[in-house]
Parts: C-alpha cells; structure tokens; sequence
C-alpha cells in the first residue's frame, strides 16, 4: 500500500466506499421507508430521513401482520434445530475421531457428501414422507430436514476442532474411573464451546432465511416462519408499503445485531462452511 | 467447571502435539488396554453413530435414490403410480410448454455471469483489502453484510427498486430527465432477466469475497516480502504469488458460482416467481411448478434428479480443470 502513488490510493478508496454504499444503500432505505407513510415513500421525500417517525408501522406490522408470530415459529424452529444438530453432530464425531473401528475414514466422506447435496435432491421424497407421518404443518416437519442438511457442516467443523483436543486428556479421565459418557460430556463436551459457537450461528442464519421448504411443508398461517410469512404480508398489503418496510426491518434486525457483536465469529463459520466443500 | 481446570494440561499437551504431529497415527500410547476397550466396544460406537446416520440416511441419501424412482414414474402425488420409463426425461428435454431447456440456459447465463463478473469483482475487493488496508475490517464486515439478510428481504427490497410507478430507479431515472429510460423492469420480459440477475450477482459478491480474502491473508508474509524485495509491482505480485496460493479457494469459488446459479430459486422466486411468460424461469422455479401447481410429482422429481447431476457434474469438472492447469 505505502508505494503505490497518492492518485492510485485516492482512487482506490473512491471505489471502496462506492461500493460500500452500493451496499449498505438498501439496507438505509428499508429502515427510512418503514418509518415513512406513503405520501412521503411516493414522492415527498423518498430518499431523506422521515419527517415524521411513523412507528405505528411497527405496530400494524406486529399486529395485523402478524410478524412476532412468525418470529416466535423462526425463533423456535431455529433453537431447536441449532440443539438437535448440535448433539448429533457431536456425538457422531466423537466416534469418528475418538473411537476405534475400521472405515471410520469411509464414513467422514461418506458425511462430507452431504455438503455438496443440494436441497432440491430430497424435497419430493421428503414432502411425501413427512405428509405419511402426518408431519407436514408441525415445526417437525422443518426442524428434521434443517438438522439433516446441517449435518455436514457441523460434523466438519466439529472434527477439525476434536482432533485438536489432545488424547492425554482421554486417558488421564479414563484413569480417573470415567465411564465413555463420563469422557464424552466431561472432558470433550465443554472443550467444543468453540465449535459450538461456529455451528450454532452458521445453522441459525441457514434455519432463519430458508424458504423453499418453509414455503412447502408448512402451509398453516400460524405456524409460518419469517420468510414466508413476509410473503404473505407483501400479498396483504399490496399498496401500503410502511408496514412491509417494518416487517423487513423485524425480520432483519436480530440478524445485524447479532453481526454487529459477532462479526468476526460470523464471518469465521462462513469460511469454515465452505473449506472443504 | 472442567475446561478451566485442566486448561494448564491442555496446554501442555497441545504443545507435546505440534512437537509430534504425526502423533495421531498411534493414538493410544501408554496406558492402551483401558482406553482401547472402552473406545473400541461396538455398542458404544453404535450409539454414538446411530442419530447421525439415521438423520443423514433418512433425509439426504435416501431421497436420491427415492427421486430417482419417481422420475420413471407418472404420478400425482396421490392414487396409483403409472411406470413409464425414461417417458419424464424425454419430455423434459424436448418439450416446448414445458421449457426445461430455456430454464437450464437462463441458470448456466446466470452463471457464466457469476463467474466473469461477480468473482472478478470478488477477487478484485479481496486482493484490495488483503494489502493492510486502512479500515480493512469494516468495508470487510459491510461487504460481507448482503450474505446474511434472507434472500425473501432481500427480494421484496427490489421489488419496492423496480416498483414502475414508484420504485427507486424509476424514480431516479425520472429525476435525471432519462423518462425514456423507465420500464416495468421485472413485468417487461425484455428486462426481467437482467432485473433478477443483478440483485442476484450482488448479495453474493460479499461471500466470495470473503472466502478469497480469507485466501489472501493466509499468504506468507515472507513470501510476499521476497518478491517486493526483487522489485515486483503489487500486480505482479497478485499475479504470480497471491493467485497461485489461493487457487484451491479460487476453485471453491468457481464450484459454487455454478451450481450455486444452478440451485437458484429465492430470490427468483420473490421477484417474478419464473415470469413473465417464462422469461425467468429456471430450473427450481419449474420444479417448484411442476410438483405443486400441476401435481406432476414425476416430472419434478425428474428435474430434482437433472439438478443433482448437474451440480455434481460442473463441479467435478470444475475441479478437473483446474487441475489440468498445474
């Protein structure tokens, strides 16, 4: 950077906070025009900072919308498949890295393929499957297939981090008199608090965004995640955009704070769901 | 709690590991009989590998095969299914109504673009930040930001953008005294596939972005430093070190341009849903079509099928050329 010439670093830096703004322009937008009423979305004022902060927006979003239900079903939806792929994945691992048995390397690939698995591939079969069991309209019907589809990634990250655990640790527990649960959630366990942090905001963002399956399996309105409930909100109110700004902003927010705090962390299990993919 | 109090030990050990990192091989030195017979038992290893394998079988490998069976059959969903063969596929490719062909060429457009335009533009962020640049973190972080906004939020923010009476750009152009220039750019089948393509292009550019800059910081100093002491240009250095120690990054990239184009359908789906007149269409969006609005579960599940081997596909190709290159 230091021998590059002034006009080269100048111009540099234009095209850096150009595109930044190409960035964070709607983002800015959305939050100006859920405060704003149509009068001034349509014309008065579309790009300004509202004149009149209208929180009633929220409100009509939260309440005719219906927004913090979808919320709470995102919210449920999420946690739990967050837990289920956590445990599994955890387990699963252990007993690749840690037990002794022949193909424990076949069985890793064989995990990894899922990586590569695109959605798509299950959703005829699945929707089939869970409308059998009388599961499609339940939270079931989304958490089973998400935990599934996190799995690989899970187990990936959750190797890299066991492997690191050194073996003496094992042992010297295993003296102690530890059962293999005893190592498992003694030993093991609260040693992955890093891992578990990596899978656990990776699955939510991938849980909280999803809406191929969201869309299809769940079609009762009370039990409608984020995304398809925004869709049937943008069906409701075709002509007042206030509210719709609002619900975009709900449905947004907990995920920018959530990056604000966390953004190293976030970007990290990013970058640890694609290494290998 | 119990990570706190061996944190001393796990530190010495960790250290005795990277003395000895071939250490792995030979796991269970020393006190081998106990340990080997708890972690060898069968039943243990069978409880702890059951869920996942369950979890994994049931809803990501059975499926396939379960897909593919269907592919061969006529059937609505419900009632009795007819088997005809390879009928779906042949169908599929030749079909005019249903426009499988035009929907496969819309994705591989999408994602020709995505790799002449959206990676370039990627690379060219990440190689800028990767030089210590003042503020680095932060156009980083706000780069990276598109990526974690659901696609749902994202689609109905560009609808309110190509809003014809009242969106942004209509607005803008309006503003400028280029009238002439305003269009129903997602109603106009001229300009709707331009009009999906780019907020398409742009979420994504962050993500890519990121997994090459990740690349680019895992540089060795020293070999940079080398080159800067030989007299090489920034350029040159980008091109004969940055880009030759990042390229199993670069292939990630490309694999996942491609089939990620390939896989489209959020934000697709959002903005016109296929239309108009098809002029959208890719092949999730028809599959989407196929299984719920027509009931043709066998036809879907065809084009479920045509997915997975296309993505598999491009990316053992994508792979393949890139190692032809070395």
């Amino acid at each position: 950077m230091n021998n590059m010439s002034k006009g080269a670093r100048i111009a540099i830096y234009i095209g850096l906070i150009f595109w930044m703004l190409v960035n964070l322009f709607p983002v800015y937008w959305m939050f100006t025009f859920s405060l704003k009423d149509n009068a001034e979305i349509f014309g008065e004022n579309v790009v300004g900072l509202p004149r009149h902060w209208l929180w009633s927006n929220y409100t009509s979003a939260l309440k005719t919308g219906h927004i913090g239900v979808y919320f709470l079903n995102s919210t449920i939806v999420a946690v739990t498949t967050i837990l289920i792929t956590l445990a599994v994945a955890l387990m699963a691992t252990f007993a690749l890295t840690r037990l002794i048995w022949k193909r424990r390397k076949t069985l890793n690939k064989f995990f990894m393929l899922g990586l590569t698995i695109p959605i798509h591939a299950s959703i005829v079969p699945v929707y089939v499957t869970l409308s059998r069991l009388h599961l499609l309209n339940t939270y079931w019907a989304l958490i089973i297939p998400y935990s599934a589809f996190s799995l690989s990634m899970a187990i990936l990250v959750c190797t890299g981090f066991m492997n690191e655990i050194p073996r003496e640790l094992d042992e010297s527990a295993c003296i102690d008199g530890c059962s293999i649960w005893g190592i498992f959630f003694r030993i093991i366990v609260p040693l992955m608090k890093p891992a578990v942090a990596t899978v656990g905001i990776y699955t939510f963002l991938q849980c909280w965004n999803e809406l191929m399956f969201a869309n299809i399996f769940i079609s009762k309105s009370s039990l409608k995640t984020l995304p398809v409930g925004i869709q049937a909100l943008s069906g409701q109110y075709t002509t007042e955009w206030g509210p719709i700004g609002a619900a975009l902003c709900l449905a947004t927010f907990p995920t920018l704070i959530l990056y604000i705090f966390l953004s190293r962390k976030i970007q990290e299990s990013f970058i640890a769901g694609a290494v290998k993919g | 709690m119990a990570d706190c109090a061996v944190s001393p030990k796990v530190k010495a050990a960790l250290l005795r590991l990277s003395r000895d990192p071939g250490g792995t091989a030979s796991p269970y030195t020393g006190r081998k009989i106990t340990m080997h017979k708890i972690y060898s038992n069968k039943l243990h290893i069978l409880i702890f590998l059951l869920p996942a394998l369950i979890l994994f079988c049931g809803v990501l490998i059975a499926p396939i095969g379960a897909s593919l069976y269907y592919s061969f059959f006529d059937w609505k969903g419900i009632g009795a299914k007819t088997f005809i063969g390879l009928a779906n596929y042949k169908e599929l490719f030749t079909s005019n109504s249903i426009g499988f062909m035009k929907a496969l060429r819309n994705s591989l457009l999408l994602a020709l673009l995505s790799v002449f335009l959206q990676l370039p533009l990627a690379l060219g962020l990440a190689l800028t930040l990767g030089k210590n640049i003042k503020g680095e973190r932060m156009f980083l972080s706000v780069y990276f930001m598109p990526v974690l906004i659901s696609t749902v939020v994202i689609g109905q923010l560009w609808l309110k953008i190509y809003n014809p009476d009242y969106g942004i750009l209509n607005v803008f152009l309006r503003k400028i005294g280029l009238e002439s220039w305003t269009r129903i750019w997602l109603g106009d089948k001229n300009t709707a596939l331009g009009a999906v393509f780019v907020p398409t292009l742009w979420q994504y550019v962050g993500y890519h972005m990121l997994l090459l800059y990740a690349g680019v910081k895992s540089v060795p100093m020293e070999l940079r430093e080398a080159a800067m002491l030989d007299g090489a240009t920034d350029a040159q250095v980008n091109r004969y070190i940055v880009l030759p120690y990042i390229k199993p990054i670069l292939r990630i990239s490309v694999i996942f341009a491609v089939t990620g184009s390939l896989k489209s359908f959020d934000l697709i789906y959002v903005l016109t849903n296929g239309g108009p007149r098809h002029a959208t269409e890719v092949p999730s969006t028809l599959m989407i079509n196929m299984l719920f609005l027509r009931n043709r579960y066998g036809m879907g599940s065809t084009i479920a099928v045509m997915l997975i081997i296309l993505c598999f596909g491009f990316a053992l190709l994508i792979s393949a050329m890139f190692r032809e290159e070395e």
